[in-house]
This record gives structure tokens, C-alpha cells and sequence, in this order.
């Protein structure tokens, strides 16, 4: 009978961690900020069809970087998860903190237990619909992390840089251009780039906006709001 | 479904773009229709039953140049009793599509949630809306898993309508009981009404109508149907109760404000008094 050779619990941790964040700073980055209106994502993603933001729920969105189908996985869960507590309470029962805290119990469980971690990090932000009331950005890291965010968040191998960018640059009461302008600007930083539109992914959650508070803005708009400085 | 705090399912199991599978495999007894009680429920019929539930009666849905006008009376009735009077049989299902339901009020209002909730899980899940023919063949797949139940008196049989975005169109969908799916090309009203609306839109239709003849058309209808059925609602002017009436065309759906068909009622009204 062989014996298994012994490796110490923080050994695999490490190990898990290392390549779950490996396998996150192959993609690109994205950043949520919050502006007058409500919160803005801005992402780069090459891709016009294989999204990293998406609707989740009438307030809800999700944004994932990382490995594509791991978090278009977790997107559909989160749907999932959303419109069956929707359906079986009420529309205003569904809310971001729940789903983060089912977000984190799922990564947590996987780091933990399988094969491999999900490569993964991914944010659900929550849009105050009334005034005063506080927009809410859940920030979940691979291992089930969870943390609570306010101004804006990075997410993503770059996330060091292009925070210390967002900090220098970032105050409240943006409008929606400036916080497009500012997220773009912040990612092509830690390289010096700048990002074309076509590159980026851009959707806000505006509270002004009737149920559905979710909106993508398209290349087209996306230019307009880039120039007009 | 793994054993996870959010629905992931194992790739055999997946329930794919559709809220309906979905709520099959998480929560069974939430599907409508589930867990039917083997009694015999009325038909609204009255004292054909000990158990009476509220009934829909009257809607119609008319076809105009750029869309579809849909409407229906306020009444519901519980066999002799009018249930309520202030019911929405007409309801928005996405951006471009509406539903009225007659027959059973109940299971009706659930089947409209359902489909809400499914149009909008399938454009979330895949990132595009359904096809306007793909939502009318879901709705038909409700209505036939709801058939124990109608079996039992409890009928739902709804009208569906859209701007079909692909083809540039309005078009509007009738139901059997079976889940049986008929494309109108220009009208089609269901309720215990039915008869009567159908021969007054019959008698006014023209093809290629403005919205604003339609919608009168379709209030007209609607009158004329409570002057000869008990459990269709009137114009309701002590009240200020109308007719709820909603237009989809290429711009989406659009629910008139009660002032805007109060006026129209009132003018039809005054127009036929003379007579």
C-alpha cells in the first residue's frame, strides 16, 4: 500500500490561490464606479458578444473576469437564483446581498472542495432606486472573499494599478461621461494606453430608468461619451 | 441539481434559457398547477359546484396598421356575484408583447407572472429576447400544463399579442383549452362576451385602421358585449371604472391612461345616446 506524500492544508491553499489568480491576470480588467445616476462598469473585452456585464435582476447587475465560462456559469446561476426568489416572494425581495452571500458560499465551497477553483472575480452591484438610498457593490474574490465597496472597485490581475489610478482621479458626483471617461482612462493605465471604444464593454445600472435599471451602452455611445470631454 | 446555495445543475440536468424547467427542478410545488386538489371546481357556471372562483369575462384584440390594440372589461364574476370590479385582464408581458386572460382569474394572474418572468429569464439568460412566435408557442406550453386543472373548471384561456420586431408587424394569437395556438389576421376576442364584441368589431373593421380607431373599436366592442352579457362589465361612470386598454406597435407597449379612456368612453357614450 503506497502512502500519499503529506502536504500541510496552508501548501494547498497557496497552491489553489496562486493558480486561481494566475489564471485572473490572463484577462482583461474591469472597473464599477459609482456616478450621479446610479453605477457604471466599464470593462475592456475585445469581444462585442461574449459579455462580461449582465442584467441579473430589476436593480441587480453582474460583471466577471477571469475565465469566461466559469463566470457566464455564475451569471446564470445568479439569474437563476434571482428569478425563483422573485417569483416565489415579491420583485423588491430579490437583493444583491443575498446573491453575494450565495456567490461566496458557492466559491468558498469550490476552493475548498474540488479539483480546482474557479478563476474567478466577480462583483454584483445594487443601484439605490429612491434618493438617499446607498448603491451596493459586492466585490467576491475566487475563494468566496466577499467585500463591501463604495466609490469604485477594480476587478481583475491589474486591479493594484488601476486602483492607485481610480484613487488619484476619482471623486463623487461624476456624471455619466466622466465616470465612462475616468473607468476607461484607469484601465489602460498600468500600461499607458489608451482603450478604442470597440475594446470596451460599458453598461450602467440608472436608477432613473423605470424597472429595469440595466442599460448597455453601445460602441457608437460609447465614442460620443469618450471624446466629449 | 448539486448540492449548492445557487442553482447549478449538473450539464444533464440543466433546465437551459427556460424559467418554467427551472422552477420544475428547484421548487416543484411552486409550477402552477402543481399538486392540483382532485376536486371538482365550478366552471363559473353558477351552482353547478359547491366551490365558485373568480372569473374573467370579457377581451378582444384588434389588429391595426403599425400594431395591435388589446383591451377587456374590469368585471370578474363568482357564479351570480360580480368578484370584482376594478380586474386588469390586460397586462404587459416584455417590452413588446401583451396577454389578457378570461376564464379562471386566479390561475389566470399566475400565468401571466410565469410568462413575464420567462420572457424576461430567457433574454437575461441568452442576452436576446425570444422571438415573437417563440413567446406565443411558451405561453401555449403554460396553457396545456394548466389542462388537469381546466379539466376541473378551472379554464384559462388567454388572447396574446406583439410587434414582431423581425418581420415589422403587429400579430395577435388565440388559445384553446389544450394549449392549442391559432394566429389571427385581424382580430379575435375570447370571454363569455365573445360573441357579441367579435360581431361589433366584425361590422367595423377595416384593414389598416389608425391606433385611434382601433382602440374606440375595440372599446365600442367591449360595451356592446356588457349590454348583452351579465358577467361583462359597462362604462361604469358613477365609479369612473373603463375598460383597461393597452397598444403595442414598433415602439413597444403602452397602457392608455384611464383619463385618455374615460374620454374616449364618455364620447362614445354620448355618440350612441342620440340614437
Amino acid at each position: 500500500m503506497s502512502m500519499p506524500f503529506y502536504v500541510s492544508p496552508e501548501q494547498v491553499m497557496k497552491d489553489r490561490a496562486d493558480y486561481a489568480r494566475k489564471g485572473i491576470a490572463r484577462g482583461r480588467s474591469l472597473v464599477a464606479l459609482e456616478y450621479t445616476d446610479g453605477i457604471a462598469l466599464v470593462a475592456e473585452n475585445p469581444s462585442g458578444t461574449l459579455h462580461k456585464l449582465s442584467e441579473v435582476y430589476d436593480r441587480i447587475a453582474f460583471a466577471g473576469v477571469g475565465k469566461y465560462n466559469e463566470f457566464e456559469m455564475l451569471k446564470i446561476a445568479g439569474i437563476r437564483h434571482a428569478d425563483v426568489r422573485g417569483y416565489s416572494y415579491s420583485r423588491e425581495d430579490v437583493t444583491a446581498r443575498a446573491l453575494a452571500n450565495g456567490y461566496a458560499q458557492t466559491l468558498g465551497q469550490v476552493f475548498t472542495h474540488e479539483m480546482k477553483p474557479y478563476e474567478v472575480e466577480i462583483l454584483v452591484a445594487q443601484v439605490g432606486e429612491q434618493d438617499g438610498e446607498r448603491n451596493e457593490m459586492f466585490h467576491i474574490l475566487y475563494d468566496g472573499t466577499v467585500m463591501d465597496e463604495h466609490g469604485f472597485t477594480v476587478l481583475g490581475g491589474q486591479a493594484e494599478a488601476i486602483t492607485d489610478a481610480l484613487k488619484a482621479d476619482y471623486s463623487e458626483g461624476l456624471d455619466v461621461g466622466a465616470a465612462v471617461r475616468l473607468g476607461s482612462k484607469a484601465l489602460g493605465s498600468p500600461d499607458s494606453r489608451d482603450i478604442a471604444a470597440d475594446q470596451l464593454e460599458v453598461a450602467v445600472l440608472d436608477r432613473n430608468r423605470p424597472r429595469r435599471k440595466f442599460r448597455r451602452i453601445d460602441d457608437e455611445e460609447v465614442a460620443a461619451l469618450l471624446v466629449n470631454a | 441539481m448539486i448540492d449548492q446555495p445557487l442553482p447549478i445543475f449538473a450539464p444533464g440536468s440543466d433546465p437551459g434559457p427556460s424559467f418554467f424547467e427551472l422552477l420544475r427542478r428547484t421548487s416543484p410545488d411552486a409550477v402552477p398547477g402543481a399538486n392540483f386538489p382532485a376536486v371538482n371546481l365550478s366552471t363559473g357556471a353558477p351552482s353547478s359546484s359547491p366551490i365558485q372562483v373568480p372569473h374573467g369575462t370579457t377581451i378582444v384584440c384588434i389588429k391595426f396598421a403599425g400594431g395591435v390594440v388589446m383591451a377587456g372589461d374590469r368585471r370578474a364574476t363568482e357564479g351570480y356575484t360580480i368578484a370584482s370590479r376594478r380586474i386588469d385582464k390586460v397586462s404587459q408581458c416584455d417590452h413588446w408583447s401583451a396577454m389578457a386572460i378570461a376564464g379562471a382569474a386566479g390561475p389566470g394572474m399566475e400565468m401571466v407572472r410565469l410568462l413575464q418572468t420567462e420572457l424576461e429569464h430567457y433574454e437575461k439568460v441568452e442576452g436576446e429576447p425570444l422571438s415573437l412566435e417563440g413567446k406565443a408557442n411558451k405561453l401555449s406550453q403554460m396553457i396545456r400544463a394548466n389542462l388537469p386543472a381546466a379539466m376541473q373548471g378551472l379554464v384559462v384561456v388567454p388572447l396574446f399579442c406583439g410587434y414582431d420586431l423581425r418581420k415589422g408587424v403587429g400579430r395577435l394569437y388565440k388559445y384553446d383549452v389544450t394549449g392549442g395556438k391559432y394566429e389571427e389576421a385581424d382580430y379575435a376576442t375570447t370571454g363569455s362576451g365573445s360573441v357579441h364584441a367579435r360581431n361589433w368589431i366584425k361590422a367595423g373593421f377595416k384593414p389598416d385602421m389608425t391606433p385611434e380607431e382601433a382602440v374606440n373599436l375595440g372599446l365600442l366592442a367591449l360595451f356592446m358585449a356588457a349590454d348583452e352579457d351579465a358577467a361583462t362589465g359597462g362604462p361604469d361612470p358613477v365609479r369612473r371604472i373603463y375598460p383597461t386598454v393597452a397598444v403595442v406597435d414598433r415602439d413597444g407597449y403602452v397602457k392608455l391612461a384611464e383619463d385618455d379612456v374615460e374620454r374616449r368612453a364618455t364620447e362614445i357614450l354620448a355618440g350612441r345616446s342620440s340614437q
